[in-house]
């Protein structure tokens, strides 16, 4: 018969090895903190070579502090880890990888890192478990890539370890539940240590240790852009999306991308939208970063809820004072979740407006260009028909289909681009760059934002495709050509055909949709100027640095 | 090196006035529409971006399908999309007709 102890110790060796972790580090611990200078010495004496390491690379904060630091380990001591990440979006996490400390990762975008992880491949010096969506990742987590390290980052700790997010409170406390709950360890950088919180959003038994970071973390105003830089083409394209997508299907909630022709709806719906009348009818609940091209429309009453994945930096006074429009704390500051943000994308949301820098005849959609891996963020999530949902709206029903009795809704998924990019190369192409890039660079599938099939609607400056209406293949082809402009995939286009799928409403040009091209001009946007958006916010919403030319 | 480009489109007719549309700035083009006692539209590109001949003839030649006037046409070009050019062209007839 076995001793009640020695079973106990059986089923308890994650607890007991997290113990002795700590044990190894203990010289460097008092009361639950360390000190920065200790911060390598530290992460050598707790980590294990092979150790999966959840580093927090969120799309906006970054734990740069553990970043950096775990970059200057020693890698005799500790190579072979398997990194997991969002956003590999630092010079140092590639760092990582060129130093022998970590060998595998598992991740969802790496935008700015992009080149160096392709050039990483190549030189195999990194292995990738797979490319995820932030969902998929997170799901993870609590499956089968359960950190048994995580290095997360706040605003500050109290003595007892709670954390304040502040605005960007982002996916950490998804990264601190499947860590600590796992008997993994949860190492917190924190910009500041006090005793009175503004609110805690991490509670402090779930951090097992604190440190001061050498400078506050970094991150960027990713969904910031400037009125100044939105183009009459992009006025157009958003005309067209309000016209005959928003209004059309009656859109009231929603998310769209980040680039200039969103900003352009965003700042369309107080002037040309609400020349249509429709306030209050479209586009009023939104899982949506606190863009400020939004100011506008919230000022003039168009909006009533948005839920964020993250913050935006400088909106932070303009989102505490519009508690009754954001989801905020008692502190009155924001409460981001990226996990709960991705999700109501994906399930409570009728339509999503993306872009993309290829789209194939059949619609299908990559941002992967050859020499780049760049991931995929939230996009596949909050892009996708989620079969998995069952709750009725008056989009959804309207978008149905099927036979009399059984019938399903449907999102409305959009892509929204321009023909050609700045450079003068084609959006439509024959081929996608990912089915070379993933041959290139060892993948099991190509790398593709938004299959075809969940593609709804495609418009460009020439006109929408209405690619669920198409009876076949042939026809969604031709639809697509017919709206490619003089792309390769443009010039496929038959005059007869095209004159045809207008009639029945698979296309639409401008003028079908009562959209005067001539009409397509920056005076329509509610702000011209990053001036214009703080005089909406009434002199709340404070633009970094960079974007103040007064 | 600027290069010049010129597009010849048979028949059409008369516009009624000049006018002048777009501006001088990266990404955008510049463009000027006159009557002409020709029976047919000329176009002049002048542009530094080389290379987009092909694309540049297409753009016109779906103009003219929609628009078949007889004009001169001068563009000075400076890195604009086809989208750019497409409304620019469409915002001068609207000018002059």
């Amino acid at each position: 018969m076995i001793s009640e102890s020695a079973s106990a110790d059986r089923w308890t060796q994650r607890r007991t090895r997290k113990a002795a972790r700590l044990a190894r580090a203990a010289r460097y611990i008092r009361d639950g903190r360390f000190a920065a200078v200790d911060a390598v010495a530290l992460l050598e004496a707790i980590l294990e070579p092979g150790d999966r390491v959840c580093v927090e690379g969120n799309n906006q904060k970054q734990a740069d502090f553990l970043s950096r630091s775990l970059a200057r380990v020693d890698a005799q001591k500790i190579h072979d880890l398997h990194l997991l990440i969002s956003v590999l979006g630092r010079p140092e996490h590639i760092d990582l990888f060129e130093r022998g400390i970590a060998k595998r990762v598992d991740f969802s975008f790496s935008g700015p890192q992009s080149l160096r992880l392709a050039q990483l491949v190549a030189d195999r010096k990194v292995q990738i478990g797979a490319i995820h969506t932030y969902l998929e990742l997170f799901a993870r987590y609590f499956v089968d890539l359960t950190p048994q390290i995580a290095l997360v980052t706040a605003d500050a700790a109290d003595s007892a370890g709670n954390l304040y997010t502040g605005a960007n409170t982002e996916e950490t406390p998804t990264i601190v539940e499947a860590t600590a709950f796992r008997d993994g360890i949860v190492i917190a950088q924190v910009n500041e240590l006090r005793d009175d919180l503004p609110r805690v959003d991490i509670p402090g038994s779930w951090i097992d240790l604190v440190v001061l970071a050498d400078r506050p973390y970094a991150i960027e105003p990713l969904f910031t852009r400037d009125p100044e830089q939105i183009d009459d083409v992009q006025v157009l394209m958003a005309m067209l999306v309000i016209r005959g997508v928003y209004e059309k299907h009656q859109i009231a909630r929603l998310n769209h991308g980040i680039g200039f022709d969103t900003a352009a709806i965003e700042l369309l719906l107080p002037t040309y939208g609400e020349s249509l009348g429709l306030r209050g009818k479209i586009c009023t609940h939104w899982a949506l970063n606190p863009h400020p091209t939004l100011i506008p429309a919230i000022e003039r009453g168009w909006v009533e809820s948005v839920h964020c994945f993250g913050g935006e930096l400088g909106m932070e006074r303009y989102v505490a004072a519009r508690s009754d429009i954001f989801f905020t704390g008692r502190d009155g500051s924001l409460r981001s979740n990226r996990a709960i943000a991705q999700t109501a994308g994906m399930y409570a949301n009728d339509c999503f407006v993306g872009s993309t820098l290829q789209i194939d005849r059949d619609a299908n959609s990559s941002t992967a260009t050859l020499g780049r891996i760049a991931g995929f963020g939230g996009a596949p999530n909050l892009g996708s028909d989620p079969h998995g949902r069952r709750h009725p709206s008056p989009t959804w029903l309207e978008m149905a289909s099927g036979d009399a009795e059984i019938r399903r809704g449907r999102k409305v998924v959009v892509q929204l681009v321009e023909t050609f990019r700045e450079s003068g190369v084609p959006t439509f192409v024959e081929r996608l760059d990912a089915i070379d890039l993933a041959r290139a660079a060892n993948l099991d599938l190509p790398p593709v934002m938004i299959y075809g099939e969940d593609v709804t609607h495609v418009v460009t400056e020439e006109g929408i495709a209405y690619l669920y209406k198409a009876e076949n293949v042939d026809d969604r082809r031709a639809a697509l050509a017919a709206i490619a402009g003089v792309t390769p995939v443009g010039m496929l286009r038959d005059a007869e055909r095209t004159a045809a799928l207008r009639r029945s409403g698979v296309v639409a040009y401008p003028e079908d949709l009562g959209v005067r091209r001539t009409a397509a001009s920056r005076s329509l946007l509610a702000a011209r100027t990053m001036r214009d958006l703080v005089e909406w916010s009434v002199g709340l919403y404070e633009p970094p640095a960079r974007y103040r030319s007064w | 090196m600027i290069e010049t480009l010129e597009i010849v489109n048979q028949g059409g007719a008369p516009i009624a006035r000049r006018a002048h549309i777009g501006v001088v700035a990266s990404g955008n083009c510049e463009l000027l529409i006159e009557p002409t006692s020709e029976p047919f539209a000329t176009v002049r590109i002048r542009t530094s971006v080389r290379g987009y001949e092909d694309a540049w003839r297409a753009v016109v030649a779906r103009f003219f399908e929609r628009h078949p006037i007889a004009a001169r046409i001068e563009i000075d070009d400076f890195g604009a999309t086809p989208a750019v050019v497409a409304l620019r062209l469409e915002q001068a007839i609207e000018d002059a007709t």
